[in-house]
């Protein structure tokens, strides 16, 4: 059955917001505006915001470093993530993460991690008390293709499979764990393949089609209710260098090329003029919108007052 | 008062925690049927049932990260890791992720979780069973460090961080666990605070700052000193590490004017430099008669032979010895 309209609109919105928000967090570094380092998904818009977007606000996820997209998926709001990538009071960790660190508790997201495969276990975690509860919320977690050869990795999918515990593994390979390549960090084409290991269920799908993300992670999610955790590997790419000092010396041009012909957003503005879900305009418009929306976070965000010294040593004991 | 062993207040602390709290789950290696590695959980998998105490298969890291993540979203669990130095293998969830966790996201969250452990040697069980890392967790900002000497204590203290909002760290000596105390009747609900030293004996000649296994060695070192007329020496249990009770041992030192600290971990990076640096750094400093001491392990892994492994820690005759040597 086709997604509704509106359902087709946030989805396209979401990964223009996540895009345009990248970009000018991008410009800013290149304008020397900002500090510190950043971890774009530019190209994985589709991973992010099919997966969070296809959840209830009380389901609850936890991040990447590489999880804009993951966070505007879940409905963060961007006034508060561009504060904090600026590191301003009104940001989400009040200038004390980072946008490695985000999170936002109140729709459900437990934080982003700087740790590889760090929110695995966290998230296992949660979707302990879930079950606890009895309630009929999941946990979906996010983790990259670098994550599934750390030890947190094996041990946390397999505590999940002994405890049948309502939690979605999601993988979003982009081929690159840094500068690895996995067909060198790995032996095995498929990553979903280590699922069976765990005797748990494991799925392969296009990391670039936001569509069939959406759909599957909503029929994962009764999924887990039922039967307990399963791996959801979402193949895709990264566009950008790992972080912003980055010289990507390691791939080929015509691979990043390659892989921008597939853009998911690209990809998803095609089907829905196709599909006469919307017109052109009424994508321009959704684009222009998206600007605007980031260009009123960065106003928010600079107009934002730095954190004080002061109340340093404020939330690091309840 | 009825006598308990350390083991046994343990036991009562997490039961009647639990009996009165349904958001507390126990987690860990072989804690179930089997009762605990030391016996500490014997019976409580039948009282409370397999969803409340949940046996996990060895893998340290995702039982302590699963714990910070269910103590994110609402629950309180205590983790028992096996043997302190197994600690290595959950460094991560524990550093990175519990103690960090409400700060780095600027305080939307917490981590009521305590993770209780065995350290210290003693047993035979040679270097990777034996560490005394108390000092590696005090080095963390966010984490809470406790160490328990007694039955009473263990009791008491595991109770508050059982109701503590933060990452607690409860390092139990596994010497103690068959240790009888007073202890009050079950039920007789009793807490005592985390970060408020004991004073176990005064005293007006020396003060001995300490902690764990090593309160009682000292008691007895300083009760020959007072049965010989030599010296009236005071003993501070401080009985947590983080966060520590700097008043309690500055105004000590200031009263006697001499200060040793006994700890059984290594010297080296030791908790006891910092506790030195409470007492030098403080305007107790102008009281001292004498340098401060450390009477600590030896720098080396803990050893199987049951003369060398009693001969790294401190004993009776080294600590009699750096008393003399201050007085």
């Amino acid at each position: 059955m086709a997604l509704a309209k509106e359902v087709q609109k946030e989805l396209f919105y979401k990964m223009l917001l996540t895009r345009e928000f990248e970009l000018t967090a991008a410009k800013l570094f290149t304008q020397g505006k900002v500090h510190g380092t950043a971890h774009f998904c530019i190209g994985e818009e589709a991973t992010g915001v099919g997966v969070s977007s296809a959840l209830d606000k009380e389901d609850l996820i936890t991040q990447t470093h590489r999880g804009h997209n993951q966070g505007i998926g879940k409905n963060m709001d961007i006034n508060r993530m561009m504060a904090e990538f600026l590191g301003k009071e009104t940001g989400y960790c009040k200038g004390k993460g980072g946008c490695m660190h985000i999170a936002d508790f109140s729709v459900g997201s437990l934080g982003a991690n700087g740790i590889v495969a760090g929110g695995i276990s966290i998230a296992t975690g949660a979707a302990l008390s879930q079950k606890y509860r009895k309630s009929e919320n999941v946990t979906a977690c996010y983790f990259g293709d670098g994550a599934v050869n750390e030890g947190a990795f094996h041990e946390s999918l397999n505590l999940a499979s002994v405890w049948k515990l309502p939690i979605i593994y999601v993988c979003t390979n982009n081929l690159y764990g840094m500068s690895m390549h996995v067909n060198e960090s790995m032996n095995i084409d498929d990553i979903s393949i280590r699922a069976k290991s765990y005797g748990m269920k494991g799925i392969t799908l296009d990391g670039n089609d936001v569509i069939t993300i959406y759909e599957e992670t909503k029929k994962a999610k009764e999924y887990v209710k039922k039967n307990g955790p399963m791996l959801m590997v979402l193949n895709t790419y990264r566009w950008m260098g790992h972080s912003k000092s980055d010289a990507q010396v390691y791939r080929k041009k015509d691979e990043v090329e390659y892989w921008k012909e597939k853009c998911p957003i690209k990809r998803h503005r095609e089907y829905l003029l196709e599909n006469n879900i919307f017109t052109e305009k009424e994508i321009e418009a959704l684009q222009q919108k998206a600007i605007e929306e980031v260009k009123k976070a960065l106003e928010f965000a600079e107009n934002s007052p730095e954190p004080k010294i002061e109340n340093i040593f404020d939330d690091l004991y309840a | 008062m009825r006598e308990i062993t350390y083991a046994q207040a343990i036991n009562e602390a997490m039961s009647e925690e639990m009996r009165i709290d349904d958001s507390i789950i126990f987690i860990g290696e072989d804690i179930g049927i089997y009762g605990g590695a030391f016996g500490v959980s014997r019976g409580m998998f039948e009282e409370f049932g397999p969803e409340r105490v949940l046996d996990t298969p060895i893998s340290e890291l995702a039982i302590t990260g699963a714990a910070a993540g269910a103590a994110m979203t609402g629950l309180r669990p205590i983790v028992e890791i096996m043997f302190s130095d197994f600690l290595t293998l959950a460094m991560e969830p524990l550093v990175n992720q519990a103690a960090k966790n409400r700060f780095q996201f600027g305080g939307q969250g917490m981590v009521p979780m305590v993770l209780r452990t065995p350290g210290g040697s003693g047993t035979g069980a040679a270097a990777q069973h034996s560490q005394s890392i108390e000092a590696w967790l005090t080095h963390v900002p966010g984490l809470k460090v406790v160490i328990p000497s007694n039955p009473y204590d263990a009791k008491g203290l595991l109770k508050a961080a059982i109701r503590d909002n933060n990452p607690v760290v409860f390092i139990e000596q596994k010497l103690l666990y068959r240790v009888k105390g007073p202890v009050p009747e079950i039920g007789d609900d009793y807490i005592v605070p985390l970060g408020v030293a004991d004073v176990k004996r005064e005293g007006k000649d020396l003060t001995i700052i300490t902690y764990g296994r090593m309160v009682d060695r000292s008691l007895v070192v300083a009760e020959k000193f007072a049965a010989n007329n030599e010296a009236d020496i005071e003993v501070i249990d401080i009985r947590t590490l983080t966060p520590l009770d700097k008043e309690t041992l500055i105004n000590s030192a200031k009263k006697t004017g001499r200060v040793l600290v006994v700890h059984e971990a290594v010297k080296t990076g030791g908790y006891g430099g910092e506790l030195v640096s409470t007492i030098v750094e403080s305007d107790a400093f102008f009281y001292l008669d004498a340098p401060v001491k450390r009477i600590c392990g030896l720098d080396v892994p803990i050893p199987y032979n049951p003369n060398l492994e009693a001969q790294v820690v401190p004993t009776e005759e080294k600590i009699t010895a750096a008393i003399r040597e201050l007085l």
